[in-house]
């Protein structure tokens, strides 16, 4: 970490992104079309699209998920910028956090004034059983794998050390469940923008309807803590405590410091970058939180010159709901163990003092993998240029935070963005 | 010993002979399961391969509903849970592996640091048959 400063500044002048969900017979490059149009739409001074001078693009799997390998060119060519350069970037789940990442450098370096930036998955074409094994192989597949460890199962192991760490209740996990299907509900964006309420409520209206005995939740955590409601997928993580299995694509415009009011009335300055990378989930000192996070956001803050109390809102990786406690304290927002007490007591809601995914994360959202890094940056675009419509967040926001998690912390990445 | 790669591929190897083996730095004398080849505290590359006592204690688990297709294929899933866990090794180092001997039905009473002894676990029969790591609950 000898060089914490880019050599030149890097600005956000456009973001876009598809909806998220499960879309049968739309492909990587037509949800990357989507992404790429609405990302034209909020260049606020207009773009000539010619000006791109090349493309990262993030992409977990496309090889496993829809029999497509090199997709970075086609996502060039669909959106017309061939020949321009178009990379790939793998780093699984943070693949776009990492192309995020990698597009700013080359931009830093002098190389070129406009970089876009993409993430693209197409998860559901595939059985359950083999998204599984897919995205087991983000995991090593020589000594994780073979003992039956699944994603939900590496992220659940995690889960156990921290209950036992620090005495977390289950209850803690389902309020982050529920509090981002809370803050989905008011995305137009996201693939199960439905309160928990709301699921409850039709389960009980469709039980009705069949003639079926009707279920007497009182809560909504009694449904969640409910066996037959919300099913055990790797214990202690159940249904609502995971992502689903998603499509998307986002798209990210980048352009060099001095160009970036020829673009936008409002742009986002990249203020801080940090990338960090581990071992197996069984090799790291600690398996109650991730180490990669932690450097990565040490290095992003370090950049910022800013601290974890300055930041707005950040977009977290929750992929799982330990995964958010776990990221709150990683980004230094609450202490090793205080982050559960957070999500129970409700400081990581739209309303509390560090308001946590606010777009309904990765778990409301949904979770394309090599689109999440990407789309989270979508948010940021949105909240602090004041723009997110219902969910807006009051007051003047300043800096906000994205956290970008690939497999179980073998890869992280961390941005921060500023509206100067 | 040390003519051997430290490959996956002699772990499992070993494994079939039912034997756990690590690597160690002769230099810094850290012990590494699963074998590495190079000693990330020291730097070192002339590591050596050691056989392991195979006691441990549990440090993290999930008991699995939602399982892969190889675990399917070996009768795992909903009706069939099982535990994987991550086992601290009396050496020092952490290695992922399956938890024998646990209430998978009642996964909130496994107790992290309980004491396993290591385990082999057969699947597979003839050429196939392959040998996977396991860790079974010390009654």
């Amino acid at each position: 970490m000898a060089r914490t400063k880019l050599s030149r500044g890097v600005a956000v002048v456009g973001a876009g992104m598809s909806k998220f969900g499960a879309f049968p017979g739309l492909a990587t490059r037509d949800l990357f079309v989507d992404a790429f149009k609405e990302m034209l739409a909020s260049v606020d001074k207009g773009l000539d699209a010619r000006d791109i001078e090349a493309l990262y693009i993030g992409n977990f799997s496309s090889d496993l998920f829809e029999g497509q390998a090199h997709v970075a060119p086609i996502m060039a060519d669909w959106v017309g910028l061939t020949p321009r350069p178009a990379t790939r970037v793998e780093d699984a789940c943070a693949s776009s956090g990492v192309a995020l990442r990698e597009g700013i450098i080359a931009i830093a370096s002098g190389l070129y004034d406009m970089v876009l930036v993409g993430g693209i998955e197409k998860m559901t074409d595939l059985p359950t059983a083999r998204v599984t094994d897919t995205l087991a192989t983000a995991a090593d597949v020589t000594y994780e794998t073979p003992a039956g460890f699944t994603f939900p199962g590496l992220y659940a192991s995690m889960a156990t050390a921290y209950m036992a760490a620090y005495g977390a209740p289950l209850e803690a996990f389902l309020r982050v469940g529920l509090k981002n299907h809370e803050h989905g509900a008011l995305n137009p964006k996201a693939q199960f923008g439905q309160r928990i309420s709301d699921i409850m409520e039709a389960r009980k209206a469709s039980a009705a309807k069949k003639g079926k005995p009707i279920p007497t939740w009182v809560d909504e955590m009694a449904f969640l803590m409910d066996e037959r409601a919300n099913p055990t997928i790797a214990w202690p993580m159940r249904l609502y405590d995971c992502s689903p299995i998603s499509d998307g694509a986002a798209a990210v415009l980048l352009v060099s410091e001095e160009l970036a009011t020829r673009f936008s009335n409002a742009p986002l300055y990249v203020v801080g970058s940090g990338q960090a990378s581990d071992g197996a989930t069984h090799d790291r000192p600690i398996l109650t939180g991730i180490p990669a996070a932690q450097r990565a956001a040490q290095m992003a803050y370090a950049m910022a010159g800013i601290t974890p109390a300055d930041i707005a809102l950040a977009e977290v990786h929750d992929c799982f709901t330990i995964a958010e406690i776990m990221a709150t304290e990683d980004l230094g927002f609450f202490a090793p163990g205080e982050g559960w007490k957070a999500a129970i007591e409700g400081r990581t809601a739209r309303t509390g003092d560090h308001p946590i995914n606010v777009s309904g994360g990765l778990k409301s959202k949904g979770h394309p993998v090599g689109a999440s890094g990407a789309g989270q940056v979508i948010e940021i675009w949105k909240q602090l240029r004041g723009e997110a419509g219902v969910r807006q967040l009051p007051g003047s926001l300043r800096f906000g935070l994205t956290h970008n998690v690939g497999g179980t912390g073998q890869t992280c990445a961390v941005h921060i963005f500023e509206r100067r | 010993m040390s003519e051997i790669s430290f490959t996956g591929t002699a772990f499992y190897e070993f494994l079939k002979e039912h034997k756990l083996m690590g690597s160690h730095c002769p230099h810094c004398g850290t012990v590494y399961a699963p074998p590495r080849p190079f000693c990330p505290t020291c730097m070192a590359a002339d590591l050596e391969w050691v056989e392991l006592s195979g006691a441990g204690k549990l440090a993290s688990y999930s008991v699995i509903a939602i399982a892969p297709t190889a675990m399917l294929e070996a009768g795992y899933g909903r009706e069939n849970l099982y535990c994987s866990g991550v086992v601290e090794l009396a050496e020092g180092t952490r290695i992922s592996a399956q938890i024998l001997g646990v209430d998978v039905a009642h996964p909130e009473n496994i107790v992290i640091g309980t004491p396993v002894k290591v385990a082999f676990i057969e699947r597979g029969e003839g050429e196939a048959r392959k040998t996977f790591l396991g860790f079974e609950v010390i009654a």
